[in-house]
């Protein structure tokens, strides 16, 4: 614990600034008091302890990683120790197998399938409980979302529903298809930030902040 | 819908932010909208430009047009509904798209009443050309707002128009006291209590893409830097000499919008744009943006 104190070791969550669901996760993190950036240019992956690939469209969040360096400056900084968590579009960019199509960035041996529940009329909200991340039932969220079909013996699968993996994590990299990020449960992001090596330094919203609406994140993109 | 069903629509708008939603007519011109980026495509007979030029009643596209661009792409699948007519919201539902365009560019239906949104579960995106129209369609149920610009001009001064107006209202809600809300509210054709939602958050309540006449990367990134969360383009990719480039190059503008090199880069190169139309030189009977109420 004495290290998050040396002012050296990167203490920044980045949040994969190209399209999608930015400002919900950056809500989240600053909820646990957790220091946060955009991440747009390649020089921003500079000293980040972890990096949120967000929910979007995989397909436009990868044509953009390719143009400007960003994707070589990911992986590198991927090598280097950074952490990464992608939720549902951001979990497809991080696999290694995916369902008709090649893969993107390749760093968690998954494979996984895109919009493997229907149109946005199957999208649903559940709630399941995730013994590695929090003791009580976590809400989730599935937006079109992808399924996990298999995932490699190096991967430590979190959570499971009928016959697919909704959660899955190797020692670098989180993968959730569901989005945490759109409830007001922040075990999830408690979690990564455990994982990135960071000690959250507000506890008192352990799992859940009562003040959270759907419309939190507007906060962070107002007109007046 | 119940409130979770329209939590979850508005969700999705909310993974749209960023990024650029392309009108497209066939399977070949969504599938190159995918591969550049698009974040959603708009399925739909004919662009605006077109139904500009050709008039006559413009209506929900073919079904099994719709159905095969639904096939041929990963992405969201939106199509268009005439203001008013909720069979073809109906069919669009039962068709299992993903987002309805409750749109002034089809012909409207009814000329009193907007779709009651509420009804479906399917979640849609209509347009407005200030706070009032924008809060009265989010009251119908709306989950998504689009400014109406002029669609099918490649002009995007309406388009500015109706994001700065919507703007300006936002802001001097935002300043006012709450005595005054009630009398702003009620001069402005403003839903009571989604004005004081708005008061509070200073801004809407839910995504607000940019629409109707953008045809360039720098018209993309205007609308961004005017506070949208995103950008529809109609005719300006299909209808200029080079759609991938262009496509591409939105994108890029798009989600670099802060940006002004970048920009630039996005710019070089592209060809011809669409062929633009000044507003003035438009009847006023053909102007679509005052569809709707």
């Amino acid at each position: 614990m004495s290290t998050t104190l040396n002012n050296k070791k990167p203490d920044i969550i980045g949040v994969l600034d190209l399209q999608g669901g930015v400002h919900e996760h950056l809500d989240h993190l600053r909820r646990l008091g957790i220091k946060t950036r955009r991440v747009k240019q390649k020089t921003d992956f500079d000293d980040l302890a972890g990096c949120i690939i967000p929910g979007g469209e995989s397909s436009c969040i990868s044509r953009l990683l390719d143009i400007f360096n960003i994707k070589s400056s990911l992986l590198k900084a991927c090598d280097k120790g950074m952490k990464i968590w992608g939720t549902c579009a951001g979990a497809i960019l991080l696999a290694k197998k995916i369902v008709g199509e090649n893969a993107c960035l390749g760093l968690i041996d998954i494979e996984i399938e895109r919009n493997s529940f229907g149109s946005q009329l199957n999208s649903f909200q559940t709630e399941a409980l995730i013994p590695a991340v929090a003791a009580e039932p976590i809400p989730l969220t599935f937006i079109r979302a992808p399924k996990i079909l298999k995932a490699g013996p190096e991967v430590n699968v979190l959570l499971r529903i009928d016959d697919y993996i909704a959660a899955a994590e190797n020692k670098n990299i989180l993968v959730t298809v569901f989005h945490p990020e759109l409830t007001g449960c922040i075990a999830l992001h408690r979690y990564f930030a455990v994982k990135c090596g960071l000690i959250p330094t507000d506890s008192k919203y352990a799992y859940s902040d009562p003040q959270w609406q759907n419309s939190s994140w507007t906060q962070l993109a107002r007109i007046a | 819908m119940d409130a979770k069903r329209y939590e979850l629509n508005v969700q999705l708008a909310q993974m749209l932010k960023g990024g650029v939603i392309m009108d497209v007519t066939n399977v070949e011109q969504a599938k190159l909208a995918q591969e550049a980026g698009a974040v959603s495509v708009m399925a739909l007979e004919r662009v605006p430009a077109d139904i500009r030029k050709q008039g006559g009643v413009a209506r929900m596209s073919d079904p099994a047009m719709i159905a095969e661009i639904k096939k041929a792409v990963s992405i969201p699948v939106m199509a268009k509904a005439r203001i008013g007519h909720f069979v073809e919201a109906q069919l669009l539902e039962a068709l299992r798209i993903d987002y309805i365009d409750e749109s002034e560019v089809l012909t409207p239906a009814d000329e009193e009443c907007h779709i009651d949104k509420t009804k479906f579960s399917i979640p849609f995106v209509c347009g407005a050309r200030n706070l009032g129209e924008a809060l009265r369609r989010i009251a119908e149920g709306a989950a998504m707002i689009r400014t109406k610009g002029e669609a099918g001009t490649g002009n995007v001064v309406e388009a500015v128009r109706h994001m700065r107006t919507m703007n300006r209202e936002i802001r001097q809600l935002s300043l006012m006291p709450v005595e005054e809300v009630t009398g702003f509210a009620k001069t402005n054709g403003l839903p009571f209590e989604l004005a004081h939602k708005v008061k509070e958050l200073g801004r809407l309540p839910v995504v607000n893409f940019a629409a109707g006449g953008i045809a360039t990367p720098a018209d993309a990134a205007l609308m961004m830097q005017l506070g949208c969360d995103g950008v529809f383009v109609g005719s300006g990719i299909f209808k200029s000499a080079n759609p991938q480039a262009r496509a591409r190059a939105i994108v890029k503008a798009t989600a670099y919008f802060n940006d002004p090199q970048k920009v630039l880069e996005a710019s070089m190169g592209l060809g011809e744009a669409m062929p633009g139309l000044e507003i003035s030189q438009i009847a006023p009977e053909q102007l679509l943006a005052g569809r709707g109420w």
